[in-house]
């Protein structure tokens, strides 16, 4: 890792199961990463990619059942929220880690007037009177961009736009000053004009109040403007980590490669026929024992359908799980 | 792609509008109209593909549903190969139903989950046609080969495959009465990127084979700048700009066109950080309550003092651009000095140079 800075958030080795009617789902296996004071990591991946679930399994948020959260430990602050008590789980979420979800249609209580909603986490966790957490709560609709914030207090979710709603989460997720903040999809369900407002947005605010934050997204182009490190994910395992623009000028997983190949821009060369991963992504039945990846790889070789390939640190805080090496076009020497 | 042999109009619309009503108070008076499409006009191609961008709202998807008659339209006139379907009743316009298809957004939501794949993709041939069992059949088989189906699937039922093949299957549908034209509504927009370049290849491939003609509807800008040939963006049920598509995303022409290419991000970090970003402020306003004058006035970085009075008309600055902003008209010509336009050119709906 390129620098000391301890992680506010180190998660190692975790694994979630469902237990289906079918069988159970290895949708996350032995995932690792950690996270810096300030950092904003972007977790790319398809959908079941497992990249939600590791999300929801650190702070234990699924059902059990039929979720069942294996192994692992994820440390932050010096606990470990996946042993700890539910009471000193409850302190942390909503304060200390703030969440954003995907659809800002959702999750928000239709019932409750914005400012209920805002000021609810402010009177749990920070102890605030009613009066206070007023205050505070048009201070925060104020710093997310919403216009005419204590009147707008009082108006029901339904009252706002899709974007305008997604800056009331934004809001609702910083009210206790969380010093990580995760982020899936927070902007995939808004237009591009939208999501450019709430992306100047995070970049503001990250200065600002400097916390760190986990963004998921499949949109590459998004990662790409906001991201410092990122992480991909296939098929419920990180498959490649590291700086955003080395990652970008050097990707090492057949899989990493393909997707940035598929993705088309509006800027530079126009492709005449847009690059595919052929293929399905896998349905995890059982626990790895073979790349997940190898079904769709081009470069796939006898020893992916052997072993599960282990990430592999090659230089640059950059690592990689692949026994192919770009560099050579062969077998990696590991 | 596109030579001067196809170059002739299949659709022409002229002055579309689309308004659904709204009923308000105890006796549900008729008291306004969301005007969802607004008075556009414009043509598509023999062959071609047209991308129709916008944000949600902007009234794409009615305007591509209201040029095949999916409404009854309020106003204006549609030409498909050369036969008015604008105003014609349901029972003239079936037998002509067979040249205009559709794909839809929700691949889920638009398949008939009683039905098996063959009875989905043969339903179009059973209302229109007068094959035997055994044709339909083969028919479907053929159909299901062109689209990438394995014929082993044809007794499954929809929920039985992923995203991608389910949209697969609503394209074999599609093509199932050899249309001219199908219009795509948002066909990619529910699936992974990686199954999204699947099925735009599989478009493209299929309108080179069958002379297909496509309105690509999207908000994806990146996938339209891929696949389409000309480009239509509309904003609050109006048609802001309409071009070829290298011109138009090298120098996008109006305000809210040169806003929505740069709100896209690019997945490169390098071009991405060289990037000037103009931020619109605030919300599309109403379609119910659209502001007086420039539709996009309420948040246009350039706006003047005129776009809040008049209207501006949907002129061809260049040869084959046309665009609908008071920053190109004539008397103007000065601050629109660099688009280098002449005076008022006939207005013919002219391609623009294909690569």
């Amino acid at each position: 890792m390129p620098d000391g800075a301890l992680p506010v958030l180190d998660v190692r080795g975790l694994k979630t199961v469902f237990r289906t009617r079918s069988g159970e789902v290895h949708a996350v296996n032995s995932v690792s990463f950690d996270l810096k004071p300030g950092e904003l990591l972007g977790v790319v991946g398809e959908s079941g990619s497992g990249k939600s679930v590791t999300m929801m399994s650190l702070i234990r948020l699924l059902p059990s059942p039929p979720a069942d959260v294996r192994q692992g430990t994820v440390m932050f602050d010096g606990t470990d929220l996946l042993t700890c008590s539910d009471q000193t789980l409850r302190d942390i979420r909503g304060g200390k880690i703030g969440f954003i979800f995907q659809d800002p249609m959702t999750s928000l209580n239709p019932v409750f007037t914005v400012g209920f909603q805002i000021m609810e986490p402010l009177r749990r966790h920070m102890g605030m009177t009613k009066a206070q957490a007023r205050t505070r709560a048009a201070e925060l609709l104020d710093l997310v961009g919403i216009p005419d914030a204590r009147r707008r207090l009082g108006d029901y979710p339904h009252q706002f736009s899709g974007g305008m709603r997604q800056r009331v989460m934004i809001a609702i997720a910083l009210a206790c000053d969380p010093k990580v903040l995760i982020a899936d999809e927070p902007t995939t369900a808004l237009d591009v004009t939208i999501q450019a407002q709430i992306l100047e947005l995070v970049k503001e605010l990250r200065q600002k109040l400097g916390m760190a934050i986990v963004w998921i997204t499949h949109d590459l182009g998004v990662i790409a403007g906001i991201a410092d490190r990122v992480m991909v994910m296939y098929g419920g395992q990180v498959v490649e980590q590291a700086p955003v623009k080395e990652l970008f000028r050097n990707p090492q997983h057949p899989y990493t490669r393909a997707l940035l190949q598929t993705v088309p821009g509006v800027l530079g060369e126009r492709p005449e026929k847009l690059n595919v991963i052929e293929g399905q992504p896998p349905i995890l039945f059982q626990a790895p024992t073979a790349c997940a990846f190898r079904d769709r790889c081009k470069q796939a070789f006898d020893r992916c359908g052997r072993e599960n390939p282990a990430r592999l640190d090659v230089g640059q805080g950059h690592d990689v799980a692949c026994f192919w090496d770009p560099a050579t076009g062969g077998p990696r020497n590991a | 792609m596109l030579d001067a042999a196809r170059s002739k109009p299949l659709v022409e619309v002229r002055g579309l509008k689309m308004y659904f009503p709204i009923h308000t108070g105890l006796l549900r008076r008729h008291t306004g109209d969301v005007k969802a499409v607004n008075d556009i006009s414009f043509d598509i191609y023999e062959g071609e593909t047209l991308g129709l961008v916008g944000e949600s709202g902007c009234g794409k998807s009615t305007c591509g549903r209201a040029l095949i008659r999916l409404y009854d339209i309020t106003a204006g006139s549609v030409k498909i190969d050369g036969v008015e379907i604008g105003h014609t009743d349901q029972a003239t316009l079936r037998p002509l139903r067979p040249k205009m298809q559709m794909v839809f957004q929700d691949p889920q939501a638009s398949l008939n989950p009683r039905l098996t794949v063959a009875e989905i993709i043969g339903e179009p041939l059973v209302e229109h046609t007068r094959m035997t069992k055994a044709e339909r059949l083969a028919r479907v088989y053929e159909l299901m080969d062109a689209v990438g189906l394995n014929r082993r699937f044809a007794n499954r039922y929809s929920h039985e495959f992923s995203g991608g093949q389910r949209q697969r299957i609503g394209i074999a549908r599609a093509l199932a009465l050899n249309p001219k034209f199908i219009v795509c509504d948002e066909p990619i927009a529910a699936l992974d990127v990686s199954i999204q370049a699947q099925v735009v290849n599989l478009l493209e491939e299929l309108q080179d084979r069958l002379g297909l003609t496509y309105l690509f509807i999207s908000h994806d800008l990146s996938m339209v700048r891929h696949i389409a040939d000309r480009v239509a963006v509309m904003y609050l049920g109006k048609m802001v700009e309409l071009g070829p598509r290298d011109p138009l995303f090298g120098e996008p022409l109006h305000p809210y066109t040169q806003a929505l290419l740069s709100a896209v991000p690019e997945p490169d970090p390098s071009l991405e950080n060289t990037r000037q970003r103009i931020i619109l402020k605030g919300d599309v306003p109403s379609p119910a309550n659209p502001p007086k004058g420039c539709a996009f006035c309420t948040r246009c970085p350039k706006v003047m003092d005129v776009c809040r009075q008049a209207e501006p008309g949907f002129r061809e600055v260049a040869p084959g651009r046309f665009v609908a902003c008071h920053l190109y008209d004539t008397t103007n010509q000065k601050t629109a000095g660099r688009t280098g336009a002449s005076e008022a050119s006939p207005q013919t709906y002219q391609h623009g140079e294909h690569a």
